[in-house]
């Protein structure tokens, strides 16, 4: 699947994508941003909005399997697309292996900031990011208000086996 | 925050993209390019920007090559900045690029930003326009009156302001090799990713005995109202060995060359003074 281009300035654009798998198509204004759309028009409420200007990292989304920012990218840009959402990341029943360890070592207070947390922790290779140095740089894109980091990081190691 | 009201093209390839901003252009609309929208659409969010047509350039696969030429390494405008991050030619042509991108934002900001639109942006406090000017980069420019190439003293003319004209994209930058170079990017941040309050970049060539400077390019961030070359700075190490008191004197003379701005995050006084130790951190590292 590949977006088209569009040839004329248009102020809505009918936009076929995959979500979570799904195929799906969607009339949109060109200005309504990819997390608006993945809340307010599919309902998947999992991907939190919090400063909306690409900072915090809680809408952070799979686009083709690569952690971005959706606050700050337009629903019209994932035309053709594939978007994950922290809805996909989870099994029909249970918890995946990472939500599981974020449990386990107390890596959530509140949990507005863990979507995001996991949907970045998702997409990477843990032998790209060494040792804690590496499990920090790995987060660095995500804020927690609550939890002062020490059990997300124990979280990511016990997820990641170390 | 909602983005205001635009309308919105998408061109399949870079001639469809340079006529849709002429065309733009003829009708006095307030068109903005949205490469990586990573500094775009918070702008939009913030209704700090009310362009009435955005132009996507994320289709036009043209414009994400990455290749060598020469002496030169070419970059197209879109390509990510991470996908530089992890070129293994950027790594081989150009490691002080590498140095600094990995000081760009975080991780899901690099896999949407562009090389082309972190320079066009042209935030003073930004990585890329500081290598720009630290490596003597170009910068290919095109419109429906053809194509320019922009020497790096010529591009940036203030924050977030450049010499591109209105119906101009960038296509390519072309940064030259550093094979021959030590280099190194020290900058400094209240916390990783964040935008530095100062940074600078130094690419230094050695004489035949590899301890006299041949020549010596810096280029800072975040100590003016663009990013600043410290010639100054060169000229102090140019023809001589790196030692203790050659690195404190061109360290003194970079702080007092810059004309840096208060805000919220430093006063200029402490910039000047960042600056100073950073240009000595930087030239430790190339001569160590």
């Amino acid at each position: 699947m590949r977006a088209r281009p569009v040839k004329q300035t248009v102020e809505c654009l009918d936009i076929t994508l995959e979500v979570n798998g799904a195929e799906m198509h969607a009339t949109v204004p060109v200005r309504l941003l990819l997390s608006d759309f993945i809340r307010e028009e599919l309902g998947l409420c999992g991907t939190h909005v919090g400063c909306e200007h690409g900072v915090c990292g809680a809408c952070t989304v799979l686009i083709d399997g690569v952690p971005v920012r959706s606050c700050i990218m337009l629903a019209a840009q994932a035309d053709g697309a594939a978007v994950t959402t922290i809805e996909g990341l989870s099994p029909e029943t249970g918890l995946s292996s990472l939500q599981q360890a974020f449990k386990d070592c107390d890596g959530l207070q509140c949990g507005f900031c863990t979507p995001g947390f996991i949907v970045t922790l998702s997409a990477l290779i843990p032998d790209d990011f060494p040792g804690d140095e590496g499990i920090r740089e790995a987060i660095s894109g995500n804020i927690c208000r609550c939890t002062g980091y020490r059990g997300i990081i124990d979280a990511v190691r016990s997820a990641w086996g170390r | 925050m909602k983005p205001p009201l635009f309308s919105y093209i998408r061109p399949g390839t870079l001639k469809e993209a340079v006529e849709a901003i002429a065309a733009t252009n003829e009708t006095d609309e307030e068109v903005r390019i949205l490469a990586g929208g990573q500094s775009l659409i918070p702008l939009l969010n913030f209704r700090l920007a009310y362009p009435t047509v955005l132009v996507d350039l994320n289709i036009v696969d043209e414009l994400s090559l990455i290749s060598t030429q020469d002496d030169w390494l070419v970059l197209g405008s879109m390509v990510r900045l991470r996908d530089a991050e992890l070129s293994e030619e950027v790594i081989d042509a150009c490691p002080l690029l590498i140095a600094a991108l990995r000081h760009v934002g975080h991780l899901q900001i690099r896999n949407r930003g562009t090389i082309g639109g972190s320079i066009a942006h042209a935030d003073p406090a930004a990585e890329l326009p500081a290598l720009v000017l630290c490596l003597g980069a170009q910068i290919v420019a095109v419109s429906t009156r053809g194509q320019r190439v922009i020497e790096a003293p010529d591009i940036f003319l203030g924050p977030f302001t450049t010499t591109l004209a209105a119906d101009e994209m960038v296509t390519e930058i072309r940064f030259p090799k550093t094979t021959s170079s030590k280099t190194a990017f020290v900058e400094f941040s209240r916390r990783h990713g964040d935008f530095a309050i100062a940074g600078v970049g130094v690419a230094v060539a050695f004489e035949q005995d590899g301890k006299t400077v041949h020549e010596a390019r810096f280029g800072a961030l975040g100590v003016g109202s663009t990013p600043v070359r410290l010639t100054g700075a060169e000229e102090a190490i140019q023809g001589k060995e790196l030692t203790d008191s050659i690195i404190k004197e061109s360290a003194e003379i970079a702080s007092l060359e810059v004309e840096p701005l208060d805000d919220i995050h430093a006063d200029a006084e402490y910039r000047r003074e960042l600056l100073a130790n950073l240009v000595w951190r930087s030239l430790r590292e190339v001569g160590a």
